[in-house]
């Protein structure tokens, strides 16, 4: 396949995950500063602000971080390369150049999103909307994923998409789970006590994994497990663990003519499997999750880059 | 604004009180459905086309870029016979033309013959002279040709311009049956519509017939587009898609040793034959613009190697002149020894001083065109023209007369169209699509019908306010 088709495909299947991502982060940063007790609320906003990635265009554009700021920029922001309507609007802009190579199912899913944002366009300033918007947001994103299960041919094309997806979920993950560093409790005796709980509550919300979490730990949230589950278990279609098997299995497949031009982006994915897969929460966080994280972090970008080289983006 | 009066028009339905045969069960049809229901079937269709993403970008307006063009769903309808003429006289056409193609780049004898005048060939600048001595595959230049016919009467058809270079539109000849299949399945039952769905088929086996010299096996073939911001390029996603043949960019391909490939994910991949949809100018920036981001150096001498084919080929420009384009009667009988088919409107060349002194005296009833414009811009339109916009062509032409044809203002026919308040008889095209390979020449029974959606108005362009029609051609 030409090699631009498969770069696209990769960019269009990353901004449907980000998309995705952001949605699930403006919603649960609603939710928890909506149930907070407490008096600082404005941290979820932040939290969100920082699993976003986003905050250095954040900043450069607003003083301070409130609700207000934050959603509309997550949201909506034409400024904001992440926010929810520019992924949706670069994700067509990819399927688009692409065209042929889509499914006419998959180019409805991405067509029909784009054509219906405008109708969104006031959720910044209507709560009803915007739960309306983050909703939609989701749900036309696991519609896209789901007609690209159903409809594309298992070749190539297929595989960039998936790992396009996937990379772009690690990613996300990784970051995360990585708040809990940036957003420092008040007290150091904090720990383990009441806002901490909520902190990590959120994270599981924002995966999706509080009935996964039941199911499988049967109990309190606790911050170990809450590591351990989105680091290793691959079970989980949302922990680390999984996305690099998703990865590895798609970059496997995609044919290649020279081995020795795909190796490294090979070994990348499959020594940060190797390591997710055999991974000590214990251990890691005894040497720092944050370091830990920051290296998945700087892999998964690097494996990035390795699979445009390898493959003539 | 002055009108084309109402006596002089062939309606081509005869709407709405003396029907013509072919539109019987039109006319049954509108008469029989309610006119809300026909509202929520325009509706619908406006999404179907929104949804497909068949959008038309129009340069010089703001906002919307990506524009619809206008559906109208009454369709465009010709009898079998009707168009039985019609499709003779394009094949005739399109191998006449191809004729003049090869002899213009090899020995010339349509001009040593005293048939068509040097200086229009040679001084042209749509004159290719890279061309000269290149043999091409079945001597086809013209693959892809989109003749633009015009009606008048019954009987009387005239070709306004022969379109040779990367002629568009044949995706809405396609979408529209689509989605009139879609809304009214129920009409199609009832007549005996010829299809037009096999035309990507039909030019796969063109593209496929014109392969290289030195194709080693079954030829790859690929769609050259402009890119995303190309007007048409939902047409060429569209083709592409439907031939199941990559669409490229310039950056997409690379030539070496006079060999062109495609950078794939395995590699370099050699490509045959590209179906180009960028324009000469852009298409080699080693021979042609220097500039041209476009296109892709060495592809032109990957061509004339014979390694590659190039359609439509370079240099096509020179055939579809609108000066070379009064000549072409006359290439029908230089090359074919037949009587030309299709009437050409007669034409004043104004490089000619008489003409142009008949042209001078009769502005406002003719149609003056720029010679290399195209999209009705640099247009003319005499009778419509205000004082001011008279006198302004008046001065163009004396300062550069050779830059402009003259022809008298056709009363266009029209057919039924829903506008604002009901439905009105509105001025119409045709553009058949004559597809050229070197084993045979395929035409598929259908057209782009384009309607000027202007009360009066006789410019059909997209780029100006036109909508489009289905287009029926009936079985007998």
């Amino acid at each position: 396949m030409l090699a631009r088709t498969a770069e696209s495909l990769f960019w269009l299947a990353r901004y449907m995950e980000r998309a995705d991502y952001v949605a699930r982060l403006l919603q649960v940063a609603g939710h928890m500063s909506a149930v907070r007790v407490d008096s600082d609320r404005r941290s979820e906003w932040e939290s969100a602000i920082i699993a976003s990635g986003g905050s250095v265009p954040y900043f450069a554009k607003h003083a301070t971080i409130d609700e207000v700021s934050v959603i509309d920029f997550l949201a909506f922001d034409r400024d904001n390369p992440s926010s929810i309507a520019n992924c949706i609007d670069t994700a067509r802009r990819n399927a688009r150049a692409v065209r042929t190579a889509l499914t006419t199912t998959m180019w409805d899913a991405v067509q029909g999103a784009w054509q219906e944002l405008p109708r969104f366009r006031d959720a910044p300033k209507n709560a009803d909307l915007l739960n309306d918007f983050l909703e939609w947001v989701r749900v036309r994103v696991d519609l896209f994923h789901g007609v690209c299960s159903n409809s594309m041919l298992r070749r190539d094309s297929f595989y960039f998409l998936r790992t396009g997806q996937f990379l772009e979920r690690a990613d996300n993950i990784a970051r995360l789970l990585d708040v809990k560093y940036h957003v420092r409790l008040p007290q150091v005796s904090d720990v383990g006590g009441v806002i901490d709980y909520y902190q990590w509550l959120a994270i599981l919300r924002v995966v999706g994994a509080r009935r996964a979490y039941r199911v499988l730990y049967k109990g309190r949230v606790e911050p170990a497990q809450v590591a351990e589950l989105l680091i290793t278990r691959s079970v989980f279609p949302r922990s680390l663990a999984f996305c690099y098997q998703q990865i590895t299995h798609h970059l496997d497949a995609i044919e290649d003519q020279d081995p020795a031009r795909v190796a490294e982006a090979k070994r990348c994915a499959h020594s940060l499997y190797a390591d997710l897969r055999y991974a000590s929460v214990d251990r890691i966080i005894e040497n720092g999750l944050h370091e830990f994280l920051t290296d998945v972090i700087e892999r998964t970008e690097a494996l990035g880059t390795q699979i445009a080289v390898g493959h003539l983006f | 604004m002055p009108r084309v009066s109402a006596a002089t028009v062939f309606d081509e339905m005869g709407w709405p009180d003396d029907v013509r045969t072919p539109y019987a069960l039109i006319d049954a049809w509108l008469r029989d459905t309610p006119p809300d229901q026909l509202a929520l079937k325009r509706r619908e269709a406006e999404v179907l086309f929104r949804r497909i993403g068949i959008t038309f970008a129009v340069y010089t307006e703001g906002g919307d870029a990506e524009r619809l063009i206008p559906f109208d769903l009454i369709p465009r309808v010709l009898a079998q016979a009707e168009w039985r003429n019609l499709r003779r006289g394009l094949e005739q056409r399109a191998r006449a033309l191809n004729a003049f193609l090869h002899d213009v780049y090899h020995d010339r004898e349509i001009i040593r013959a005293g048939r068509i005048p040097e200086r229009l060939v040679l001084h042209n600048s749509q004159f290719r002279p890279e061309m000269c001595g290149l043999d091409l595959p079945g001597q086809m230049y013209a693959h892809i040709c989109g003749i633009d016919m015009v009606r008048t009467g019954p009987d009387d058809y005239y070709v306004l311009e022969d379109n040779c270079r990367t002629p568009s539109g044949v995706s809405y000849m396609l979408e529209n049956r689509e989605v009139m299949l879609r809304l009214f399945p129920d009409l199609f039952r009832r007549n005996t519509v010829a299809p037009v769905a096999h035309y990507p088929d039909e030019l796969l086996a063109t593209l496929r017939s014109l392969a290289p010299p030195n194709c080693p096996g079954e030829p790859t073939i690929v769609l050259l587009t402009p890119g995303i911001h190309n007007s048409a390029y939902y047409e060429h996603a569209f083709l592409a898609d439907e031939m199941g043949i990559d669409l490229v960019e310039g950056a997409d391909l690379v030539v070496s040793k006079d060999v062109c490939y495609q950078r794939t994910t395995a590699g370099l991949q050699r490509v045959d034959v590209i179906y180009r949809r960028v324009d000469d100018d852009y298409l080699d920036p080693l021979v042609f613009r220097p500039d041209s981001m476009l296109g892709v150096p060495g592809l032109h001498f990957a061509n004339r190697a014979g390694n590659l084919t190039l359609t439509n080929a370079v240099g096509t420009g020179i055939a579809d002149d609108k000066a070379v384009y009064i000549h072409v009667p006359e290439m029908v009988r230089f090359y074919l020894g037949e009587e030309p088919l299709l009437k050409n409107v007669p034409t004043h060349d104004c490089s000619r001083p008489d003409e142009l002194a008949y042209v001078l005296d009769h502005l406002d009833e003719l149609v003056v065109k720029a010679v290399h414009g195209s999209g009705g811009y640099g247009m003319l339109v005499g009778p419509h023209a205000s004082r001011d916009e008279l006198a302004a062509f008046r001065q163009q032409l004396v300062q550069r007369p050779h830059d402009y044809i003259a022809q008298p203002t056709l009363s266009l026919s029209t057919v039924p169209t829903f506008v604002d308040d009901g439905i009105a008889p509105r001025h119409v095209d045709l553009r058949p699509f004559v597809l050229c390979g070197a084993d045979q020449v395929r035409v598929v029974p259908g057209g782009l019908t384009r309607v000027a959606l202007k009360e009066g108005s006789l410019v059909v362009n997209s780029s100006q306010g036109g909508g489009t029609k289905d287009t029926w051609i009936l079985e007998d």
